[in-house]
C-alpha cells in the first residue's frame, strides 16, 4: 500500500465501544418481545440413569404452561464435530451426567415454567456412573456411549513420527515427568440465551448468545428437519465466550422446536449454575513426558502422551484430544516425536473448547519439563530455550508449517525486562521467578465439517454519501471483531473507521464466517475485509483516475479523500469517487473470502494443529510463597506477545491482559471439581464457590508486543486472543519452585498442594505434588509418518492405515 | 401463580420521577429489566456473586440482584442510562471506551457505577483504593488492568487536569 498507515497499529476506540460504556448493547437476554414464552430445562437429577418413563400431563396442565417437550419430540442427534453426532436436545434413553437436560416447557411466566417443571415425574434406572478418565480406562463397562474407539475411550491416538524411541536414546540425558491439569470453566460473566421466533410464512428466527451462528445454523437445520434456507440465526454479541459459547446448544434447539409448536417467541436464559452444567470447558488431563537431550540442551526425541476426561459427550472432543499433542513441535525443534492421546468419556459435564483449546495442558506439562532438564543439565532456562528456538520458515516433524517465528525476540525482551538474570535463583527463600513460553495457531488450518469453501466471507456496499457496510459472518464476543473489519476497510479506502457499518454474526445477512474460535477471526475475516476493500477500491480508483486525468497508481486514499499523491490537492472526496463509480458502473458492492493454505500433512489427524501463522508468547512470572501457609501470590507477569502486527494496539494489549488474568486464575485457583464419592455432584456450580482472580488477586502485568509480520497475516497479523495466556500456568509453577524448592507438578497450585509438597521435602522425599502414574491405555498400532528430514511426504505409512487428508465425517 | 397482585411505588430512576407497578417479590434488578426496559443493568448470578447487576441506590452501590423492587420506594436509582448526558458520554465512560476497559461490555455498566460511586467520595483514589472500591465486579475479559487505569484517567479528568492515557497502556513496551 503507497500510503502511510493511517488505522493499523493506532490504539482506536472500539466501533462498538460507546454501545457498550452505555448499556445500549443489546445481549440475547436483553431482547423481548410481545406474547414471548419463557422456557426452563428440567435437568437430570442423576450422573448416569437409564430413563424409563417420563410424565410431563401434571406439568402440562399447570396454568401458564404452553407446551412441553421430552427427548422422542427432537430425535436427531447433533454434535459440533460430524464425528461425534452424540447429543440430543433432551435426553431420550439415558441421562448421562447431573443436569443433562431431559424435559423443556414454554410459559408466560419464568416462575410458571420453573413450577411445571417441578411437576415433571423422571423414572430413572441408575446406572453404575464414571467420575474420572481413570475410571473410564478401567470400566470399558456400562458404556456411557455406544460409539466410540473401544469401552469407555471416545478416541484413541497414536501418531509417531520418525523413530521417537530411537531418537530419546541418542541423548545425553533423558528425563521423565508426569502432570496433571485440572478441569476449569470458561466463566463469561452472561449467562447464554437465547430467543426463538416462528413466522407465519415457516422461517425460524433464532437470537442466541453464541461464538459460531454458522454451526448453530446446521444443527437446527438437522434436527429440526427444516430447510437451512428458513432458518435465520442471529449471534448476539457474547458477553463473554472464551470457547464456551462455540457449540450448538440444547437449550437453543429446545426453545426453537418450542417457538414452532406454540407459535410464539420463546426465551430461554440459563440461570449460573445451568451454564456450568453446559460447560465445554478445560478438559483435566494427565500427562506423561519422556525426552532425550544433549548435554546443550538440544531435543533429540519426545515421547508425550495425554490421558483427557472429557465429560458426557464429544463436542470438539476429538480435536482437544489431537490439540494436546499437535503445538509441542512449533517452538523448540523436536527430531522425532511420538504422541498417544486418549480420551475418556465421564459422566460429568462435556468438556469442549476453553481459550488454547486443548493446548494449555501439554504446554504446561513441556515448560515445566524444559525447566527441570535445564536445571538438570546446569543451563538457564532462558538460554536453553533460546538455542532450540524452531527457525522461522520450517516444517516441523509432525508437519506444521511455521511462518514467522518471533519467540526468541519475546524471550529476550521479558529477560531484560523482568531482570531475570539478577533474580533467577538469586531471590531470598519465598520469592522467586519462572520462566516459560508457548504458541498458538491463528486459526485452524481446516474447517470442522469437510468441505472446500472459504472460511471466511465479506461483503463490501459503499454508498454514494461516502459511508460503507461490511457484512461478515464473523461474532463479535468482546475480543474486537466488528472493529478489525471496520479498521482493515477504513485503511484500504482511507476513509475513517466510524464511517463504517459493521453487520455481522447473521445467517440471513452475512456471508459465512465459521465463527470466533481458534483464534481466528482477525487473521481469516480480516484477509476477507482485506481483500473486498482493495477490489472496491480497484473499482473507485479507475473512475476517480479517469476524472483526475492522472494515472491509477497515482492515486491515495486518505482522510475520506482520494488524491493524486503528486498534487495532493488535485482529488476529491471519498463519496465522490463512490459516485463517479456508480455513475459508471451501478451499485458499487465487492466480496472477498479466504481459505487457509493447504496443509502439509497427510496423515489421519493432520487437520489438527497447521495453521496460516504461529503467534509465540514468552513469560516470566514473579512470585511470593509463604511456606507457612503455602499460599501463591503472583505480583508480577511479564509478557511478551509476538502478534505479527497490531491491527489495534491497545485491542492487543487488551487481549494479552485478558490472558494473562484468565491464565491466573487456571494457574493458582480454577477448578471445575466434582464429588467423585457422592454421585459426581458438581463441587462447585456459583460464582461463589468457583475462585476466579477479582482484583485483589490479579497480578501486575507489563506487556512488550513483539511484531514479527506474517505474510499470511492482514497487514503481517497473527492472532492474540489465547497465545498469551499459555505460559501463565507453568511460569508460575516454575516460579514456585524457584521460591520454595518445591515442584507442583499440577494446576491449579493451591496452598495445600505447596504445603504437601514441602513436607515431603522437609521429610527427605521428594519435594513435589503430582500424579504418580499414568495408568495402562490399549493404545492402537501406531500410525508412522516419516518426517521431513528422513524424506517424507506428510503421508503415513503404516500398513492398513488409509492415508487422508483430514478427519472426514463418517 | 402469576395472580400475585402488582404493588405500585414512586421513586426516581436517573434522576426522573417514575412510577411503576410490578409483583412484590420482584427484585430491582428485575423491575429495571422487566419493567421499565432498563436493561443496561445486567446480571450474572442473581445471587449477589458477581457485582454485574451493581446499581447506584442513593448514591451508594447495591445488587440490585438482592434488593426488593418494594425497598426501592421514594429512593433514587442511578443505572448507566443514566450516566452519559446530552448525548455526551460521562468521562468514565470516555475513558472505559478509549482504553478498551470494556471488552465484552457485559459486566461494565457495573464497573462503571461502581467507580462513580468511589470517585464522588475519593476524587483521587490510589490504585489499591480502586482495587478494593471494584473488589466485588468480576470481569473475565480484561483483567481489570483496563478498567483501573480508565477510573485513573477519568478521576484526572474529573479533577480538571488534562491527563492522557500513558503510551505504554495503548501500545506496551
Amino acid at each position: 500500500m503507497a500510503d502511510k498507515r493511517r488505522v493499523i497499529g493506532k490504539a482506536l476506540r472500539k466501533v462498538d465501544a460507546a454501545a457498550k460504556v452505555t448499556g445500549a448493547t443489546k445481549f440475547a437476554d436483553d431482547l423481548a418481545f410481545p406474547r414471548m414464552l419463557f422456557c426452563k430445562l428440567l435437568r437430570s437429577t442423576q450422573p448416569h440413569a437409564r430413563i424409563v418413563s417420563i410424565d410431563t400431563s401434571a406439568a402440562a396442565k399447570l396454568d401458564g404452561v404452553q407446551a412441553v417437550l421430552v427427548g422422542q419430540d427432537l430425535p436427531i442427534p447433533f454434535g459440533i464435530l460430524p464425528v461425534s453426532q452424540d447429543e440430543h436436545a433432551l435426553c431420550i434413553d439415558k441421562a448421562r451426567f447431573i443436569g443433562d437436560p431431559v424435559a423443556a416447557v414454554a410459559a408466560l411466566t419464568e416462575e410458571a415454567a420453573t413450577a411445571a417443571t417441578d411437576l415433571i415425574r423422571v423414572d430413572y434406572e441408575p446406572l453404575k456412573s464414571i467420575a474420572s478418565a481413570e475410571e473410564a480406562v478401567e470400566h470399558p463397562e456400562p458404556r456411557i456411549h455406544d460409539y466410540g474407539d473401544r469401552g469407555n475411550f471416545h478416541k484413541l491416538i497414536d501418531l509417531e513420527f520418525g523413530d521417537a524411541n530411537a531418537g530419546i536414546a541418542e541423548g545425553d540425558m533423558v528425563r521423565e515427568d508426569l502432570f496433571f491439569f485440572e478441569g476449569s470453566t470458561h466463566l463469561p460473566m452472561e449467562q447464554h440465551a437465547a430467543v426463538a421466533m416462528w413466522s407465519p410464512d415457516q422461517k425460524l428466527t433464532l437470537w442466541t448468545s453464541t461464538q459460531t451462528p454458522h454451526y448453530v445454523h446446521r444443527a437446527l437445520a438437522k434436527v429440526l428437519e427444516l430447510p437451512a434456507a428458513r432458518i435465520r440465526v442471529i449471534a448476539t454479541p457474547n458477553g463473554g465466550g472464551f470457547g464456551g459459547k462455540s457449540d450448538p446448544f440444547n437449550h437453543e434447539i429446545a426453545v426453537a422446536k418450542l417457538a414452532m409448536i406454540t407459535g410464539r417467541p420463546v426465551k430461554i436464559t440459563l440461570t449460573r449454575e445451568e451454564v456450568f452444567y453446559c460447560h465445554r470447558g478445560r478438559h483435566p488431563t494427565l500427562m506423561w513426558v519422556r525426552t532425550g537431550v544433549k548435554k546443550d540442551g538440544a531435543i533429540t526425541g519426545m515421547h508425550f502422551r495425554s490421558l483427557l476426561d472429557g465429560g458426557a459427550y464429544g463436542s470438539y472432543g476429538v480435536a482437544s484430544t489431537y490439540y494436546t499433542g499437535a503445538l509441542q513441535t512449533v517452538t523448540y525443534h523436536i527430531p522425532c516425536y511420538h504422541f498417544q492421546g486418549a480420551r475418556a468419556f465421564t459422566n460429568k459435564a462435556p468438556c469442549g473448547p476453553k481459550r488454547g483449546h486443548g493446548t494449555p495442558q501439554p504446554r504446561f506439562a513441556l515448560e515445566v519439563h524444559i525447566d527441570k532438564i535445564a536445571e538438570q543439565l546446569g543451563i538457564d532456562p532462558a538460554e536453553l530455550r533460546l538455542k532450540t528456538l524452531v527457525p522461522a520458515n520450517s516444517l516441523t516433524a509432525n508437519y506444521l508449517r511455521v511462518g514467522s517465528m518471533g519467540l526468541g525476540k519475546c524471550i529476550a525482551k521479558v529477560v531484560e525486562g523482568s531482570g531475570w538474570k539478577q533474580k533467577f535463583r538469586k531471590l531470598p527463600r519465598g520469592r522467586g521467578v519462572g520462566l516459560a513460553c508457548s504458541s498458538y495457531i491463528s486459526g485452524a488450518g481446516l474447517p470442522i465439517y469437510w468441505n472446500n469453501m472459504p472460511h471466511s466471507g465479506v461483503q463490501l456496499k459503499c454508498d454514494r454519501g461516502g459511508g460503507v457496510t461490511v457484512f461478515c459472518g464473523s461474532t463479535e464476543i468482546g475480543q474486537g471483531s466488528d472493529s478489525i473489519l471496520a479498521y482493515i476497510v477504513a485503511e484500504v479506502l482511507g476513509i475513517d473507521p466510524f464511517d463504517i457499518a459493521v453487520v455481522t454474526g447473521d445467517t440471513d445477512l452475512t456471508p459465512v464466517d465459521l465463527g470466533s474460535y481458534s483464534s481466528r477471526v482477525t487473521l481469516m475475516s480480516g484477509n476477507a475485509a482485506l481483500q473486498a476493500a482493495e477490489r472496491a477500491r480497484q473499482i473507485l480508483a479507475v473512475h476517480a483516475a479517469k476524472k483526475l486525468e492522472i494515472p491509477v497508481d497515482r492515486l491515495s486514499f486518505a482522510e475520506r479523500r482520494v488524491y493524486d499523491a503528486k498534487d495532493p490537492k488535485r482529488g476529491m472526496s471519498f463519496a465522490e469517487a463512490v459516485q463517479s463509480a456508480e455513475a459508471a458502473e451501478g451499485t458499487i458492492g465487492t466480496v472477498g473470502s479466504y481459505t487457509p493454505p493447504m496443509s502439509a500433512g497427510k496423515y489421519r489427524g493432520a487437520g489438527v494443529g497447521p495453521s496460516p501463522a504461529y503467534s509465540y508468547s514468552a513469560c516470566v512470572a514473579a512470585v511470593d510463597v509463604d511456606p507457612e501457609t503455602g499460599i501463591v501470590r503472583v505480583p508480577t507477569i511479564w509478557i511478551a506477545h509476538d502478534v505479527g502486527r497490531s491491527i489495534n494496539s491497545a485491542a492487543v494489549i487488551g487481549q494479552v491482559e485478558g490472558s494473562i488474568y484468565m491464565g491466573l486464575g487456571e494457574a493458582l485457583m480454577e477448578e471445575m471439581a466434582y464429588r467423585g464419592n457422592r454421585n459426581v455432584v458438581h463441587k462447585i456450580p456459583s460464582l461463589l464457590e468457583y475462585k476466579s482472580p477479582t482484583t485483589l488477586e490479579m497480578c501486575d502485568v507489563i506487556t512488550y508486543l513483539v511484531e514479527d509480520p506474517d505474510p499470511n497475516g492482514p497487514f503481517g497479523a497473527k492472532e492474540v486472543g489465547q497465545g498469551p495466556l499459555l505460559p501463565v500456568m507453568p511460569a508460575v509453577a516454575n516460579a514456585v519452585y524457584d521460591a520454595v524448592g518445591v515442584r507442583i507438578d499440577e494446576v491449579p497450585i493451591t496452598p495445600e498442594k505447596v504445603l504437601k509438597a514441602l513436607r515431603k521435602k522437609q521429610k527427605g522425599e521428594p519435594g513435589r505434588h503430582g500424579p504418580e502414574s499414568f495408568p495402562d491405555i490399549p493404545w492402537p498400532e501406531p500410525m508412522r509418518v516419516p518426517t521431513p528430514w528422513e524424506g517424507g511426504d506428510g503421508k503415513a505409512v503404516s500398513p492398513g492405515r488409509p492415508a487422508i487428508t483430514a478427519e472426514r465425517p463418517h | 401463580m402469576t395472580s400475585e397482585s402488582k404493588v405500585k411505588i414512586a421513586l426516581a430512576v436517573n434522576g426522573e420521577p417514575t412510577e411503576i407497578a410490578f409483583a412484590p417479590h420482584k427484585t430491582l434488578l428485575e423491575v429495571l429489566r422487566e419493567d421499565l426496559g432498563l436493561t443496561g443493568t445486567k446480571h450474572g448470578c442473581e445471587l449477589g456473586e458477581c457485582g454485574t447487576c451493581t446499581v447506584l441506590l442513593d448514591g451508594t452501590p447495591v445488587l440490585s440482584c438482592l434488593v426488593l423492587g418494594l425497598a426501592c420506594a421514594g429512593r433514587t436509582v442511578r443505572t448507566v442510562e443514566g450516566m452519559a448526558q446530552g448525548g455526551k458520554l460521562h468521562p468514565l465512560q470516555d475513558t472505559f471506551a478509549d482504553l478498551g476497559a470494556a471488552q465484552c461490555g457485559y459486566c461494565t455498566p457495573a464497573f462503571l457505577l461502581a467507580a462513580e460511586a468511589l470517585l464522588a467520595a475519593n476524587p483521587k483514589p490510589t490504585r489499591e483504593e480502586i482495587k478494593d472500591a471494584l473488589a466485588g465486579n468480576l470481569c473475565r475479559c480484561t483483567g481489570y488492568i483496563k478498567i483501573y487505569e480508565a477510573v485513573e484517567l477519568a478521576a484526572a479528568r474529573m479533577r480538571g487536569e488534562k491527563a492522557e492515557p500513558t503510551t505504554e497502556s495503548l501500545y506496551g513496551r
